[in-house]
């Protein structure tokens, strides 16, 4: 089997960010929040890519601060795909007033910005990684949801779909060896797209104060912290927002591969 | 009557019952927020007496209960009732942000959507060869940065350093069109960069999917153009997920654009919720949070009416 | 720092300095006698340039505000306010009391009453004269029971308010010697009839007449012909865009959108004056950045663990890096050299993790981590300064641990309720009455619960002493008092940064407040 260039590159990107994010208290330079500077000095020996709006060591930030986006990110995606594509087959396989149920209730979270519902639900309850996760990833699942039932619907009219319920496999069954495995690719390609969404939605969220509580922070906190800085080119800005954008690419890129490998398996019939 | 008339008129139907499901939903969370809208006014010059007759005026000692029926009651009868932090009358405020909102989502969309299908077409027919991935390639990182990042690098390089554009998207009543479009012309170019990538990759990876099937075979072993296979036989069939896609972010566009708002200036409806969310200003909310969920609603149903007239399966039952 | 040269090229456009004396202080400077004297010349024959537009873009609004000059509480209201409205009195730049629609005042020798002569033939924007009475309506709006007035605290000590002829009386409770100050406060703005009809009219007696109000976006105005004082008032119309985000407002004031700025960001500061045709203003105010311990509640009822606390912060630090260094260090009690009868003898508290420790140790707290609840809207840097504070008192052994609460309801749920936060005031025009606001045992403001008897007489003492010399004796051991005893820990008070287009001219420094104290659209004209 031969890997793609563009999908070696990216799995290695995302190989490292997710080893840096492992190992971070063995890599990092300094403490976490720990002053060690001026503000913004620039790149030197002593600190590989300068120092933050405090004087804290950039690179330590940015590992630490990877630490965090990745593992909120990861772990609410996880989340709402589990949650929202074996409701969304369900919802599609069940039919009738299971599936209105379900949508009508998708759409009733759906139909209230999500802004309005983050606002409501982390000013009431105390912002831990935990509930910051719950939050994104139940949130995200009723778009993941929207999707895998559109797919599903299209799949369960199949005709092999009808053989398999004629045989009288039961529903799970025909969701994870009827459905699943053709609804695979649209899912794939989505599930890259929600790992940015969930990772441009943290540093949303810190954007609004709701995000984890410093001295920790997230890329999009750090982005955020010196943002004033942004658009004269002080790399403690531009740094944290490129990390983010390889970051996503790379694990798209892997995604991408995935999905071309998912659809030549299924090779020349359906 | 036609079993897809009467799905439409089931879903229309639904729909009400959601859009009053959702003035509950959000009267209650509002309600549950802490602090109240005498406080947020008065912010930190607040005393306690002042604060006592703020809330009085407002009638915000009446229970949550009466105060919802009696705003359901002006809905109904078209009346959306006055903001209770500056007392200006919410339908007319809200019209002219509304109207500010869809011109520029309606300038955005025109130009994404399809832009976005086109390239996911294109994308599909040289499926892993240089058109499709610098298409990818370049549609992938648009969306990689966060929104405000990308913001920011539009304004600094198109309004600051090189002077084309005005960096405060400011429009009022009484601007020509042209005028108009030249105030929002950076903030539809970033709206565009950050929604293009996922419409044109889902249509990318739905039409590829749809490649599969035993009738492109057909259509192909016919001699049918690539192009012509993919825009007359794959499309129709990879229609349904790629309209949810172009639903989201349609609805994106009008409710989500806050961020955009803020770094253009521009005075939409995202901006306007935010400031009144923080005043509890419920009526305001309340009006607003309705709108957007009828936008949300009204193109969930048009999606899934879409999706029903293009599947034959869906359309004929058995 | 304020530059001087600004002031003295100032005043000398306004006609306020000779050639003499202004060569004599530029050149102790370190200009050249030559260039002083041309500085002068082309100074003196600047006359303001009548018409055009001006533009200022301002962070401080929202679609929320209103017309109405009670409810006022945030920058761009306040301007707004001071552009249609006028005062019965207002603030100098060098801090004296300036006449307006009144045009002399004079106390009794107690100062428990006093007169205000009003000027005549200043026109409303809907061509009714200003009357005395309409000056007793606007404050008796405002002290009104059912007033939601910012100010109804500020008027509340008058006791009875009378109009006859063109002469207002106004008799207080107990003495007050800086009553007009208290007048100049931005809520006063004197409406016909009081504003009791339709307080949101926007109708006043100030130099321009409002064409668009659009709450949160901008706000337009056209110059009012029959405007009584042709000194100001330059531009033909003005326009305050309501632009909140930082990036966006340095971006609008460099692309020549607007031509001033509130607000820069310390930090860019240096970035931006590189940028043609802006300048940045830093202009020293009485503003300050704290934190705040509740002296009530433990374990912050505890003096040594207060003083561990105000010795284990790097003033000098936050300055540097929260301010850029454009502001100065504080010393735990909220008054600074801006303020008449300031006394800069009191001894400066210094970083000192080894003393701090010994105060921690002696107060016997059990170690556990000390809460500091901070927003980013409690002051701008503030979750950085809490951050630098945290790291500062770790190097004392001090256990602080930062919780950072959204912006959304920090000023209602958070300050004036947690015993320990970040906040922000904004000063005021004279000691007496930031004291009376926030230190004085009953004060609806006391956000540090500082009750002391003896404190409370000598402000009553105080405000009462009409000799500056006992006053200002006074002032300094209160002073002290709040710096050893209170639950303040003030380390920076922070400068106003500005950007102004070069093309903007007659622009002051004014220590009251943001742009001028939010007149600089109305003062300056365009070159």
């Amino acid at each position: 089997m031969r890997i793609p260039l563009s999908a070696l590159v990216g799995m290695v990107f995302t190989g490292a960010f997710f080893l840096a994010a492992i190992l971070a208290p063995l890599i990092a330079p300094y403490g976490m929040a720990e002053i060690v500077g001026g503000v913004w000095d620039p790149a030197s020996g002593a600190h590989l890519l300068g120092t933050d709006a405090i004087g804290r060591d950039l690179l330590t930030r940015m590992i630490y601060g990877g630490q965090t986006t990745i593992f909120v990110a990861s772990a609410a995606t996880i989340l709402s795909f589990t949650l929202g594509s074996v409701l969304g087959f369900s919802a599609a396989v069940a039919g009738g007033w299971v599936d209105q149920g379900l949508s009508r209730l998708v759409d009733l979270v759906m139909a209230i910005p999500a802004l309005i519902l983050a606002l409501v639900i982390l000013s009431v309850l105390p912002v831990t990684l935990t509930v910051l996760i719950l939050v994104m990833g139940l949130l995200d699942a009723t778009r993941v949801f929207r999707l895998a039932r559109a797919v599903a619907v299209d799949i369960t009219v199949m005709d092999y779909v009808e053989a398999a319920r004629l045989r009288g496999e039961g529903w799970g069954w025909i969701i994870f060896r009827e459905i699943l495995p053709n609804a695979l690719s649209p899912l794939v390609a989505e599930l890259g797209l929600r790992f940015i969404f969930a990772v441009l939605f943290i540093s949303t969220l810190s954007f609004l104060g709701l995000g984890v509580q410093p001295p920790l922070a997230d890329w999009g906190g750090i982005v955020k912290e010196n943002a004033s800085g942004l658009v004269y080119g002080i790399p403690a800005a531009l740094i944290p927002a490129f990390a983010i954008a390889a970051l996503a690419i790379s694990v798209n890129l892997v995604a991408d591969w995935v999905l071309s490998r998912t659809t030549s398996l299924k090779g020349g019939r359906g | 009557m036609h079993p897809v008339l009467t799905l439409v008129v089931q879903r229309v139907a639904l729909g009400f019952l959601l859009l009053l499901a959702v003035s509950a939903v959000i009267f209650l969370g509002v309600a549950a927020l802490p602090g109240d809208t005498a406080q947020a006014i008065l912010g930190q010059s607040a005393t306690p007496q002042a604060l006592a007759n703020l809330r009085a005026e407002m009638g915000l000692d009446q229970p949550p209960l009466t105060r919802y029926f009696n705003w359901l009651g002006g809905v109904l009868t078209g009346d959306l009732g006055t903001s209770i932090s500056n007392g200006t009358d919410i339908a007319t405020a809200i019209g002219q942000r509304l109207g500010n909102t869809l011109f520029l989502a309606f300038w955005a969309a025109v130009i994404s959507v399809p832009l976005a299908i086109l390239l996911g077409l294109v994308a599909a027919r040289y499926n892993g060869r240089w058109p499709d991935k610098l298409i990818s390639g370049v549609t992938l990182s648009t969306i990689s940065l966060p929104e405000f990042v990308v913001g920011y690098l539009v304004l600094y390089f198109l309004a600051v350093k090189w002077q084309l554009f005005p960096s405060v998207a400011m429009v009022f009543p009484g601007m020509g069109l042209m005028e108009r479009l030249n105030a929002v012309i950076l903030p539809v170019i970033v709206l565009v960069l950050v929604v293009l990538a996922h419409m044109m990759r889902m249509t990318r990876a739905a039409i590829l999917n749809v490649m599969q099937s035993a009738y492109i075979e057909t259509a192909e072993l016919k001699g049918l153009s690539p192009m012509k296979v993919i825009w007359r036989h794959a499309f129709p069939n990879a229609i349904a997920p790629v309209v949810n896609v172009v639903m989201l972010n349609l609805a994106y566009l009008v409710v989500g654009v806050v961020v955009v708002e803020v770094v253009f200036v521009y005075p939409g409806m995202g901006q306007y919720l935010v400031d009144h969310v923080a005043k509890r200003d419920l009526p305001v909310v309340q009006a607003v949070g309705l709108i957007f969920a009828a936008v949300y609603i009204g193109l969930n149903i048009l999606a899934d009416v879409i999706s029903i007239l293009a599947n034959p399966r869906l359309r004929h039952p058995k | 720092m304020t530059d001087p040269l600004d002031r003295m090229i100032a005043a000398a456009q306004a006609g306020r300095m000779s050639r003499r004396e202004f060569v004599g202080r530029t050149t102790a400077l370190g200009l050249s006698a030559g260039l002083a004297s041309a500085l002068f010349t082309k100074a003196a024959h600047a006359q303001p340039k009548k018409g055009g537009l001006i533009r200022m873009g301002m962070q401080g609004g929202e679609s929320t505000n209103s017309l109405d000059p009670a409810l006022a509480a945030s920058e761009v209201p306040f301007a707004v306010n001071y552009t249609w409205g006028e005062m019965l009195v207002d603030v100098s730049a060098g801090g004296e009391v300036v006449m307006r629609i009144a045009e002399e005042v004079s106390a009794n020798a107690d100062a428990t009453e006093w007169k205000f002569k009003i000027r005549q033939g200043v026109e409303f924007h809907n061509g009714k004269t200003v009357t005395a009475e309409d000056v007793v309506a606007t404050l008796r709006r405002h002290t009104d029971e059912k007033s939601q007035s910012g100010a109804l605290g500020i008027v509340q000590g008058i006791s009875e308010m009378s109009a006859e002829g063109d002469m207002v009386t106004l008799k207080l409770a107990s003495g007050n010697a800086d009553l007009p100050f208290l007048l100049a406060d931005y809520h006063l703005v004197i409406q016909p009839n009081g504003g009791v009809d339709n307080p949101t009219e926007g109708v006043g007696a100030g130099p321009y007449k409002v064409v668009v109000h659009e709450p949160g976006v901008r706000h337009g105005f056209e110059k009012f012909a029959n405007y009584f004082d042709d000194t100001i008032g330059h531009a033909d119309q003005t326009e305050i865009l309501v632009i909140n985000d930082g990036t966006a407002r340095t971006s609008a004031v460099q692309s020549g959108q607007v031509h001033m700025i509130n607000r820069v960001d310390p930090k860019i500061a240096e970035l931006l004056k590189r940028a043609p045709g802006v300048q940045v203003k830093s202009v020293p105010g009485r503003g300050h950045y704290v934190f705040i311990m509740h002296c009530d509640t433990a374990p912050f009822d505890n003096n040594d663990l207060r003083t561990a606390l105000k010795l284990a912060i790097n003033r000098q630090e936050m300055v540097d890096k929260i301010l850029g260094g454009l502001g100065s260090i504080g010393n735990d009690f909220p008054i600074n050299a801006a303020y008449p009868l300031f006394d800069d003898s009191i001894p400066q508290r210094e970083y000192d993790p080894a003393a701090a420790a010994d105060h921690y140790a002696k107060s016997g707290h059990d170690g556990s981590p000390i809460i500091l609840q901070v927003a980013q809207g409690a002051f701008p840097g503030a979750v950085e300064a809490a951050q630098l504070f945290q790291q500062s008192a770790n190097a004392a052994g001090i256990p602080l641990e930062i919780k950072r609460e959204p912006d959304d309801g920090y000023w209602s749920n958070v300050w004036n309720v947690a015993p320990f936060c970040a906040s922000y005031w904004g000063g005021r025009p004279v000691q007496d009455q930031m004291y009376a606001t926030a230190y004085l045992s009953t004060a609806d403001w006391n956000d540090t619960r500082f009750k002391n008897a003896k404190f409370d007489e000598l402000l009553l003492a105080a405000r009462a002493e009409l000799n500056s010399d006992t006053r200002k004796a006074t002032y300094s051991e209160m002073a002290k008092m709040v710096r050893d005893e209170g639950g303040l820990i003030l380390p920076m008070f922070n400068d106003f940064v500005e950007a102004v287009r070069d093309e903007v001219q007659g622009w002051e420094p004014d220590p009251n407040g943001e742009l001028m104290n939010g007149r600089a659209h109305v003062k300056c004209w365009l070159a």
